[in-house]
């Protein structure tokens, strides 16, 4: 009687196993960090690239009409220079605005990156230690934030693809 | 030509199995004695999975890109140590290496087990063909290593540079050994439950395997923390990694069997834990095998991200553990409990008490590897399960643990008057003086790291007092136990000892610690067959005068381009003395790390001490046939 | 006996929280608790990656600022979600994950307890 009590629960207990398995199976397995959908954006405060001059969050993200793209990027990023060609096409957008957010960077070579493949920010932020990537819950380059009334409606991890771009254009129709 | 020879040597060796079932059925069935054309068979199969091994491992060697494995995986510019060793360093080679193992193990079993019933011979191989036919489909199904891809390319992808290291290399082959081996004990345990066989001859024959099996489990993990520690630049070890836990697991149960096993040689007790983990061990090897090879965990060591694989191995798996179920409620009978005169101040309950803790170490380790995969899919939230976790369950309860362990071995079987208590006591008392006497010299906090130290030191001292007086007899068990003493005490120093110093330095410049003076001399760069390297030259000048070269290096491949850092380690059996560089990003100036590791050498020779044990155990016991 | 000492012991080692080990350092003890999200398997303060790198940086500034140990890992677990700490936190999702091997350990001792129990009668 114990026996048969005893079997029958560990057939029990393994067949649940099994199907806690196949389902953690079915599962991404590539953890994404979970941005709260509508997340508000940071305040923050940092420098503009070429120009010596502070500049406040509010102070950016100010037309609540506007969609605005933050795109993390750096010049040694291999990535980047894929995905800057999406970036361009993207500012044939009239209702979108991109900021840059040039990501643990040199000067010069950010500048000459932007010389040889274009420039399609309207303003570009500096991070010279990463912190401000952080804030934003990014943790690598590429990252692409879309923004609209001072929430985030979209993240994107990596560079922006073909996939991405007419995800992007729709969401801000 | 080798993969097509590879390729078909693998169906012949697949299609093999169906013969030796059918003439292992009929032998069984029959009234002859045991039908030797089966050991044939099982040899011929074992012969076919090697020519296909050598098949795979030739067309790694030739850089035959035509081989989709070879080409995923090599480089006609790798040395040939690391295209021989690519053969294994790919899921679908590792694979064959499971073939191999199994058929190897299989067919060394029947010629040794001439003394065994044919019943349970056949029987055994019976369980054990199962497995390798399960193993055959997935291999030729799945997750080929002679896939043939057209137009052949010039060049391979590469394999990982962090892999091309010589421990790493053999580390494979011989935690297979050890993992794969206790197939053997699975289905030998299951052959004597459904026979009714178990008993305390059947304990001293399977013994042989289970410390075989054992032996190599111990030496691969041993291996895997060495080549961490070598390789990965961070000075750790161990890291409660998953991949690391997967291998963990069915030591800590073949070590467990291992102790039931010397019960149940002497009495018949304990057989249901001894079925128990005979299965678990397996059971936790091929679970280790589908968290690693299916994707569900994320880890340095994971191998294919490919569900539709570990889809098979979760069903075969499962097959398998229904099967060991069936078995086990339907056939076993447990021993009749009257034996049962446990005895508070005896050998069995020292044993009862081993158990108890080892599976709670064992539940700690699988409930933390397993528990963030099950809350993911009941509540889709994700958390991590690392060392902070492992630690805090686990050292605490190392200290009784420990108190057994120089205790349990001195109780005499049945009933014991626990003689000689006065030498216990006297090195309980001395183990408590000199642990409090060194936390004073060292200033440390009192924490569970340092009370763990009493416990360790008794241990230690108890195996010496015991080899001295004792001399050959239980020599095995205080070589293994006095390993573990060992291990527990270089661990706890190395961490209490261990310093660091992190800084940015750029070229020529220094760097003034508390007790050394770290001086970068210069950084030069050298052509390798297939990498560049950048090697720099530090010398430390430390506070007795004594200065000592250190030269890292920096590895800047090209197929794959990755950036690797090789430390620097100068190794005495004091301590090691560990430097490694970065690269920081558009920055001059580099990343050191330079840390000071006291007794790290006595990690490694420890747990050697505890394989060379489990020989000694082996060994004696060819001694005693 | 000498069980009933040894669970006893147990038991009051367990409530001992203050015996674990704490590092001297408090970043020290803060990055070696946090994954580096773009690394396989190593923790903040092992890293080199960038993005360990700016995580060590931010947490010298936050450090700075008097924030604790808490705030530091509220901080980033808005950011980051829990995942990016090692130690499970001690909540709702995470009783039986921190209770469940005690518990087995409790019920293995009982069991072997009462082998005694049986055997005196």
């Amino acid at each position: 009687m114990k026996n048969k009590v005893s079997s029958l629960i560990s057939i029990l207990l393994f067949v649940l196993i099994f199907f806690l398995f196949y389902k953690g199976l079915k599962n991404s397995n590539i953890y994404t960090p979970v941005t709260k959908i509508e997340k508000d954006i940071p305040f923050f405060e940092t420098k503009i690239f070429d120009k010596n001059e502070d500049i406040s969050s509010n102070e950016i993200f100010i037309d609540d009409n506007r969609f605005y793209l933050l795109n993390i990027w750096a010049s040694w990023c291999v990535p980047c220079v894929d995905e800057h060609p999406f970036l361009l096409e993207l500012t044939k957008q009239q209702n979108l605005n991109l900021i840059g957010l040039n990501y643990k960077d040199n000067d010069i070579k950010a500048e000459k990156f932007l010389n040889e493949l274009g420039n399609p920010y309207s303003i570009i932020l500096l991070d010279y230690d990463g912190t401000l990537a952080i804030e934003w819950g990014a943790y690598g380059v590429p990252e692409t934030f879309l923004i609209k009334e001072k929430k985030i409606i979209k993240k994107i991890i990596g560079p922006i693809n073909d996939d991405y771009l007419n995800e992007i254009k729709e969401l801000i129709k | 030509m080798a993969s097509l020879i590879g390729f078909y040597s693998l169906i012949f060796g697949f299609c093999l199995s169906f013969f030796i079932i059918f003439f292992s059925i009929r032998n069984y069935k029959d009234s002859n004695n045991f039908d030797t054309k089966i050991i044939s068979l099982t040899f011929l199969q074992l012969f076919f999975v090697i020519v296909s091994f050598f098949g795979l491992i030739f067309s790694f060697v030739t850089s035959d890109f035509s081989n989709e494995t070879v080409f995923n995986h090599s480089h006609s510019t790798k040395p040939l140590f690391y295209k021989i060793s690519g053969t294994w360093g790919n899921h679908e080679g590792s694979l064959l290496l499971w073939l191999l193992v199994l058929t190897l193990f299989i067919f060394l079993f029947l010629i040794r087990s001439k003394d065994q019933t044919k019943q349970y011979r056949v029987l055994t191989l019976l369980f054990q063909e199962i497995i390798i036919i399960g193993f055959f489909i997935f291999v030729i199904k799945t997750s080929s290593p002679f896939n043939y891809i057209f137009p052949v390319p010039d060049e391979g992808l590469g394999l990982n540079p962090i892999l091309q290291d010589p421990a790493l290399a053999i580390h494979p082959p011989i935690l297979y050994l050890g993992y794969v081996g206790s197939s053997i004990i699975f289905s030998s345990t299951l052959s004597a439950v459904s026979l009714g066989y178990m008993s305390k001859g059947w304990a001293s024959h399977i013994k042989q395997w289970i410390l075989t099996s054992w032996i190599f489990l111990t030496l691969g993990i041993l291996l895997g923390s060495i080549w961490a520690y070598y390789e990965l630049g961070w000075g750790g070890f161990w890291f409660w990694d998953p991949v690391e836990n997967v291998s963990l697991m069915p030591w800590l149960a073949l070590t467990t069997l291992f102790h039931c096993v010397l019960v149940l040689e002497k009495k018949l007790i304990l057989t249901s834990w001894v079925v128990v983990l005979s299965i678990s061990t397996f059971a936790l090897s091929m679970c280790g095998t589908f968290l690693v090879r299916s994707g569900i965990l994320n880890s340095v060591h994971t191998f294919a991200n490919d569900p539709e694989r570990g889809l098979f191995i979760l069903i075969f798996l499962f097959c398998l553990i229904f099967l060991s179920l069936f078995i086990f409620f339907f056939f076993h009978k447990p021993e009749n409990k009257i034996n049962y005169n446990f005895f508070l101040l005896s050998k069995e309950t020292s044993i009862l008490v081993n158990n108890w803790f080892m599976m709670y170490f064992l539940i700690v380790v699988l409930i933390g590897t397993i528990y963030p995969i099950f809350l993911e899919v009941i509540s889709s939230q994700k958390i991590s399960v690392g060392p902070p976790f492992y630690n805090k369950l686990i050292i605490p309860f190392l200290i009784p643990f420990l108190l057994a362990m120089a205790l349990g071995p001195k109780l005499e079987w049945i009933k014991s008057k626990l003689e000689n208590k006065i030498y216990l006591i006297l090195f309980f008392v001395l183990s408590l003086f000199l642990s409090i006497f060194i936390i004073k010299i060292l200033g440390t906090n009192f924490l569970f790291n340092t009370i763990l130290i009493t416990p360790a030191f008794y241990l230690f001292l108890i195996t010496i007092r015991d080899f001295v007086s004792m001399k050959l007899k239980n020599l095995s068990q205080n070589i293994a136990h006095f390993g573990f003493s060992l291990l527990i005490l270089s661990i706890l120093f190395n961490n209490i000892l261990s310093t660091e110093t992190i800084t940015n330095l750029k070229v020529g410049e220094t760097f003034q610690a508390k007790n050394y003076k770290i001086n970068f001399e210069s950084i030069d760069q050298e052509e390798r067959q297939n990498f560049q390297s950048f090697i720099a030259k530090f010398n430390i000048e430390n506070s007795d005068g004594s200065i000592e070269i250190l030269k890292p290096e920096l590895r800047v491949y090209n197929q794959p381009n990755i950036i690797t850092s090789e430390a620097d380690i100068k190794t005495n059996l004091l301590r090691d003395k560990f430097i490694t560089i970065n690269v920081v990003q558009n920055q001059e100036y580099f990343n050191v790390r330079y840390q000071i590791k006291p007794l790290m050498i006595w990690i490694w020779l420890s747990v050697l001490l505890i394989s060379l044990g489990g020989l000694t155990s082996l060994i004696k016991k060819k001694y005693e046939k | 006996m000498k069980l009933l000492k040894y669970l006893f012991l147990l038991f009051l080692i367990f409530n001992l929280s203050s015996l674990y080990a704490e590092e001297k350092n408090l970043k020290t003890e803060i990055t070696k608790n946090l994954r580096c999200l773009v690394c396989q398997g190593q923790s903040v303060y092992d890293s080199d990656s960038e993005f360990a790198d700016s995580i060590k940086i931010l947490i010298d500034e936050k450090i700075k600022q008097g924030q604790d140990k808490q705030e530091i890992y509220q901080y980033l677990k808005d950011r980051y979600g829990q995942w990016i700490l090692y130690e499970p936190e001690f909540s709702k999702n995470t009783y039986f994950l921190w209770i469940f091997p005690v518990f087995i350990f409790l019920i293995g001792g009982f069991l072997i307890f009462r082998l005694f129990i049986i055997k005196k009668n």
